[in-house]
């Protein structure tokens, strides 16, 4: 499903300060995973992101989703698969907030091509899908932190995504809160989506079935619930 | 993303923030209006001035001979008749030949109402070469002329303001202190306005010539026999004024035609002008937009970045701010128009000229407005479609 090869990240190449991001990273993630990338601040887990999520592209190395080499596709290349293949959940939830409910979870849908039938229908069933059909006509500000982050799963799903990237998705919610989107993340796992969760918190971590961890840009542990993979 | 949705977030961010949009658009306003104002009161001006000449017959010709009319040949020098002469030696091409001195701004006066009114002098042949029949009374004729009969025939403009309702016939005016008598009136012609063909008094010009003290007649007016010998007919008149002169500076024969197209030339000159300076405050407007676009563009910066990671592409966004731009300044272009109309006719009803908004202006001008938003709208929104996806989501 998802494959870094030797992975480098480089700014500022061969300069004094030059910054590996990413060092050589090499990493398979299955169909079905459900996979956490932990590391402090720094570590290159963001890049690490950014990459797995086709917004950036790597220094140096092959990026393989889907069977597909996509380390030098153009950027319009990457946006067609950012809209099909990959549904994003930020930590700042990143909604419109010109938009109400509906059209922020349609908007992924009109840059897909989908006609107004097709997008109502599938926006209301993602939005089923989290509990919110009875909020469509608000606008973000007048939600909860959590519906919020509900509304932006809600729309990283309605593409039907192969890959869902989570970036700190309880970052800005509290424990409780927090933990009804991790396991929200989990039930959509146990429906064949893969997870990727971007997290420096180990607890947070523990909701994934596997935790890779980052430091200095270098895989240093890659261990699977209940036991420890190569 | 098409492009009625992108139409319907255009509208929607308008909406958002009005009073900017409202300044934004004020350039395109101001620009859009005084093209339509402009152009509708040169158009207005010119059709009145077309009418004018046009109400004068198209087999005219004017005749002025210069400076002492070369006298300093000597022996020989152009009269009345020479003039006389030339109509009966050329039948096939000249018909009737009047002489025209002009007494400007007289002062004319009738018991105790006064105006000032341009005089003219002229021949019994005036009448039939400028297509004056009276309408009361009768024309000036031979008899007035040779014995300088101080006798007068009243446009309706001048009848309307000195006499009113009474009857001008028998009465006695003065012009400059001169008593004269009303034999005739003209009739209607333009609504009897100032300074139409309505406001003139004919009277001899042998009587003119004293009231003018003017020694001299300089000005003539020949009549073609039809409209299509007008340039034979010319012919003649400057081969003959050669043959005594022996030089073209001396004089000038001008027809009606060449006349309106001295003036069509004019009044073009003064349009591109006008237009010239209206597109100037357009071009400014533009500008306006293209500031006021890059503040947008940095303000969604944000948006900008979440968009792209949802899969738009750079020509989604830049449709997106394309056509933001583009309705702004429509927008402007329109509200432009309709106040470029509704301030035209008020100026129009104002100083009493006639407005003729042409649908031509209109639609250059919300063409113009259109497209000055996709090109100022273009760098701002080319900026907003290049921004990398990552830096475009961390900023805050």
């Amino acid at each position: 499903m998802i494959d870094l090869i030797e992975v480098y990240k480089i700014y500022f190449a061969n300069l004094e300060n030059e910054v590996r991001a990413l060092d050589g990273i090499t990493l398979h993630i299955g169909k079905g995973e459900f996979v956490a990338i932990v590391g402090q601040s720094g570590s290159g887990k963001s890049t690490c992101m950014n990459i797995i999520g086709c917004l950036d592209v790597p220094t140096q190395g092959e990026y393989i989703i889907n069977d597909v080499n996509v380390a030098h596709y153009s950027d319009d290349a990457l946006a067609a698969l950012r809209n099909k293949t990959l549904g994003f959940v930020f930590q700042q939830y990143n909604l419109i907030g010109k938009l109400n409910i509906l059209e922020n979870v349609e908007l992924p849908l009109i840059y897909g091509g989908y006609t107004p039938k097709e997008r109502r229908e599938m926006a209301m069933e993602a939005l089923e899908r989290v509990g919110l059909t009875n909020r469509i006509l608000h606008f973000p500000n007048e939600l909860s932190g959590g519906q919020q982050q509900r509304v932006s799963i809600a729309r990283a799903l309605v593409t039907k995504p192969q890959v869902i990237l989570a970036d700190e998705p309880t970052g800005a919610l509290d424990s409780k809160t927090g933990i009804e989107i991790l396991e929200l993340l989990q039930e959509l796992n146990r429906e064949g989506c893969t997870v990727v969760l971007i997290t420096h918190d180990t607890h947070i971590a523990s909701y994934a079935k596997r935790t890779v961890s980052l430091q200095d840009g270098k895989i240093t542990s890659d261990r699977v619930k209940g036991g420890l993979l190569s | 993303m098409n492009t009625k949705q992108a139409f319907f977030m255009a509208i929607k961010s308008l909406k958002n923030s009005k009073m900017r949009s409202f300044l934004t658009m004020l350039g395109i306003i101001i620009g859009v209006a005084s093209v339509i104002i402009l152009i509708s009161l040169i158009n207005g001006m010119t059709g009145e001035i077309t009418s004018q000449f046009e109400g004068m017959g198209t087999n005219l010709l004017s005749v002025n001979l210069m400076g002492r009319g070369g006298n300093m040949t000597g022996n020989h020098s152009a009269n009345i008749d020479t003039m006389e002469e030339l109509v009966e030696d050329n039948p096939e091409y000249l018909a009737a030949m009047s002489p025209v001195v002009s007494v400007s701004s007289a002062t004319v006066k009738y018991e105790t109402y006064n105006v000032t009114a341009s005089c003219t002098g002229i021949s019994e042949n005036y009448g039939s070469i400028r297509n004056y029949a009276v309408e009361t009374g009768r024309f000036i004729s031979y008899i007035d002329v040779e014995n300088r009969h101080k006798v007068c025939v009243l446009g309706s403009y001048e009848v309307e303001e000195l006499f009113g309702t009474e009857d001008p016939l028998g009465q006695t005016i003065k012009i400059n202190g001169e008593e004269f008598t009303v034999i005739g009136t003209l009739p209607e012609k333009a609504d009897s306005a100032e300074a139409s063909n309505d406001d003139i008094i004919l009277i001899p010009y042998t009587t003119a010539m004293q009231l003018a003290s003017n020694a001299r007649l300089s000005s003539y007016v020949f009549q073609a026999t039809s409209g299509d010998v007008v340039k034979q007919a010319k012919t003649t008149i400057e081969n003959a004024l050669y043959t005594i002169y022996q030089s073209d500076d001396s004089y000038m024969v001008m027809s009606q035609a060449e006349m309106l197209e001295q003036m069509d030339e004019l009044t073009g000159t003064m349009e591109l002008i006008l237009v010239g300076i209206a597109a100037i405050s357009l071009l400014v407007g533009g500008i306006g937009i293209m500031n006021i676009m890059l503040v947008i563009v940095t303000e969604r910066i944000r948006e900008i970045g979440i968009r792209k990671s949802l899969g738009a592409k750079k020509r989604d966004i830049l449709g997106q701010f394309l056509i933001e731009s583009a309705t702004t300044s429509a927008l402007g272009g329109v509200v432009g128009i309709i106040v470029g109309i509704v301030v035209a006719y008020i100026f129009g009803a104002l100083f009493d000229l006639s407005i003729s908004p042409s649908l031509f202006s209109i639609i250059l001008a919300f063409g113009v407005s259109v497209m000055i938003g996709i090109v100022f709208g273009y760098l701002p929104a080319n900026k907003a479609a290049k921004l990398n996806p990552i830096d475009a989501l961390r900023h805050e």
